[in-house]
């Protein structure tokens, strides 16, 4: 009888992170539909943008207010986590506040938590209060209505939660307040609780102990289902982020033997085709749909958390237009889920569902008004690129469909037949020096 | 003034047998645009001044591919690229200056993986090491004490994080630089890139190119300072289209320094 909370905490604990588990592994599965891509240069500038840009936040501060505030939920979420440590062990082997042994020393480290809970809490409340009150224009966008602007106060709410239990449990911890150190928030709640018996503050803290161990584990399975999941994903997409300048754009090597066999004047053009090795070809050029996209890619739609920063500094969205970077990032994790769900309800297998990426979710206006000027991967706290999503997009539309605006056509054909993006004869293209 | 301009050519420079110091990339824009003519003649009369010897390949030179490759067509990009890396690397070329923030953009980053690999300079950078050197002098003449504010080409900026070399020099002309609300990292698009100069906009409130002139008139400048022959058309047109054409004047870089010297 005695094991009871003990088995049935390992019980709790082992399918809270057992779920998870199997849903990451989905999660890796559906990042690897898309193309390969192979990334092991550079490691050590890699390991540099990791640690700069998700560990030290190097770009989240770029703006002060919601960047400060951030970087208190962040520290505190780390921090608080060898609290949790402490939890799951008492949990496991029916200790309490295992940790306590250490002396003084723990005093310090849960008066540190409990402060860090109160900061939390505060920056949480600012963070509610900008999306719901003050309505900041960026949190207000069409993309931005339903699940997207709910699953933000969820998170929200879910912190608030969460940071409260931790501090009313170390409140009504009779034997932690006697101990009188580390309860340096706590001890202005506990008073709330006088007049209470022992045995009731004890049934409490028991309760809340529980709650909040629970709620952590809901909370690591909501992840997966939420653009909180960017608290995992920003570090593997800032280590495999861009490295070239913001304004190179690859060159398909597929276009490139191409061009290199018509350009060359050896080659027999009666030849009869050689045998292309599997693979070699591509299925088709650019992209149409989530699996033509590479995994970089996937992986920048799913670590996306639907900040906005990209959406307002893009100056296709500040005039008016339909682009929302953001919009694309989330489309192609909302198409890429769907396509999930697909393999998974078809044994492995996609069944052809008659959508796609292109028209079921990014339109072709929104694509085709992007200027390329870079200012949505410049903004992204965490090294997305939509652009690069924009432009293999663009690809297809043009290389497999021909479906480029009638204007972008003619300039096409100029720059074919006269080297110019204008109708200028190119024996022209010195008058300028006698003019 | 246009017969003193000296513009030899790589093909005479090859039948001389002779490598200019620099090739200078005019590009389409430079070649064919009228107002963006007058950006390659005051530059030409800055490598005159400083006795650079450059050379163009006039007849010889062709689109960059840039407006295609951004538009998509990967295809007609490369049968670009390849061709002038062809003729850039039968001249033996090693080193290339050009006034176009996207002619620099693709030669810079984008050739080498298709075989030409060069050292490219936007003319503000290749300016400001003529500086640096000696070879150039700048002073402020006519724009001593001028409001200019400078608009950051997002192909030069962001793109390649080239911000000091043309505000070097706009401070050299002692001019008064501010900057715009949004600058260096942080500029709005002209509204031109991405081959949105050769189609009308998307539907929308308003013109990117107005939305950045705004900002612009913000400062109260008397010039509006460009590095980037598309730039300059589209506040151009901006400041048109705010009917401020008689107080702001839009300006290239290389313009500036010419004029101070009344070149």
């Amino acid at each position: 009888m005695h094991y009871i909370p003990n088995i049935l905490f390992a019980i709790v604990l082992i399918s809270g992170i057992g779920f998870f588990v199997k849903n990451v592994k989905k999660l890796a599965r559906n990042i690897k539909l898309g193309r390969d891509v192979d990334i092991s240069d550079n490691k050590s500038q890699r390991w540099k943008n990791m640690t700069m840009i998700a560990l030290g936040q190097s770009k989240m501060v770029r703006r002060p207010i919601a960047g400060f505030l951030h970087l208190v939920v962040y520290v505190g979420f780390i921090i608080i986590n060898i609290e949790v440590i402490e939890i799951i062990i008492d949990g496991l082997f029916g200790t309490h506040r295992v940790f306590a042994s250490i002396g003084s020393l723990y005093g310090v480290l849960i008066g540190a938590f409990e402060i860090l809970a109160v900061l939390v809490f505060v920056s949480v409340t600012l963070f509610w209060i900008r999306r719901n009150i003050i309505k900041l224009k960026r949190f207000w966008k069409s993309e931005m209505t339903s699940w997207p602007k709910n699953d933000a106060n969820y998170i929200l709410y879910f912190e608030m939660v969460l940071m409260t239990l931790f501090l009313v449990m170390n409140a009504t911890d009779v034997h932690f307040q006697d101990m009188n150190s580390g309860n340096i928030m706590s001890q202005f709640i506990a008073p709330w609780f006088s007049g209470l018996s022992d045995t009731t503050l004890h049934f409490i803290e028991r309760g809340v102990w529980w709650v909040h161990i629970i709620g952590i584990l809901v909370f690591l399975n909501y992840l997966y289902y939420s653009k909180h999941l960017h608290i995992l994903l920003a570090f593997p997409n800032t280590f495999y982020g861009k490295l070239q300048p913001k304004g190179q754009m690859d060159n398909l090597e597929a276009v490139t033997k191409e061009v290199k066999m018509m350009m060359d004047p050896n080659v027999d053009p009666f030849a009869a085709p050689a045998e292309e090795a599997e693979g070699d070809v591509p299925a088709k050029f650019g992209a149409s749909d989530v699996q033509d996209l590479n995994w970089v890619q996937l992986l920048n739609a799913y670590t996306c958390t639907e900040c906005g920063r990209c959406t307002s500094e893009c100056p296709a969205n500040q005039t008016g237009k339909k682009l929302s970077p953001r919009k694309i990032m989330m489309d192609t994790r909302d198409r890429l889920e769907e396509v999930g769900k697909n393999i998974d309800t078809n044994k492995g297998e996609f069944v052809e569902d008659g959508k796609q990426l292109l028209d079921n979710y990014i339109t072709r206006e929104e694509l085709w008004a992007c200027t390329s000027c870079n200012a949505c991967v410049e903004a992204c706290p965490v090294s997305i690129d939509p652009l690069s999503i924009i432009l293999e997009m663009r690809r297809y539309l043009v290389m497999e469909q021909s479906a480029a605006p009638v204007e972008l056509n003619n300039m096409m054909t100029n720059i074919e037949n006269n080297g110019a993006p204008w109708p200028y004869n190119q024996m022209d293209r010195l008058n300028w020096k006698n003019e | 003034m246009s017969e003193l301009l000296k513009v030899p050519t790589m093909a005479e420079f090859m039948a001389q047998g002779k490598q200019p110091e620099v090739l200078f990339w005019v590009g389409c824009a430079g070649s064919f645009d009228d107002r963006a003519k007058k950006i390659t003649k005051a530059f030409v009369k800055l490598l005159n001044k400083a006795n650079v010897e450059f050379a163009v390949l006039g007849t010889e030179e062709s689109c960059t591919g840039d407006p295609a490759k951004r538009a998509g067509n990967e295809f007609l990009f490369q049968m670009q690229a390849v061709t002038n890396i062809e003729v850039l690397n039968a001249y033996e070329v090693k080193k290339i200056v050009t006034a176009c923030p996207h002619c620099f953009n693709t030669i810079k980053n984008e050739y080498p993986e298709l075989g030409g690999s060069y050292e490219v300079m936007h003319h503000t950078q290749f300016l400001k090491t003529l500086l640096d050197d000696g070879r150039l002098t700048i002073e402020g003449g006519q724009f001593k004490g001028k409001r200019i504010t400078f608009h950051d080409p997002c192909y030069l900026g962001r793109a390649n994080n080239v911000y000091e070399a043309p505000r070097a020099l706009i401070q050299k002309l002692e001019a008064e630089l501010v900057e715009m609300k949004n600058c260096r990292r942080n500029g709005l698009c002209c509204g031109a890139g991405g081959a949105q100069m050769f189609k009308d906009a998307e539907k929308g409130d308003k013109e990117v190119n107005v939305e950045r002139t705004e900002q612009a008139l913000e400062t109260k400048p008397e010039i509006i300072a460009a590095g980037c022959p598309f730039c300059n058309t589209m506040m151009t047109d901006g400041v048109k289209a705010k009917e401020k054409e008689a107080d702001v004047a839009v300006m290239d870089i290389a313009e500036l320094v010419a004029n101070a010297q009344d070149l």
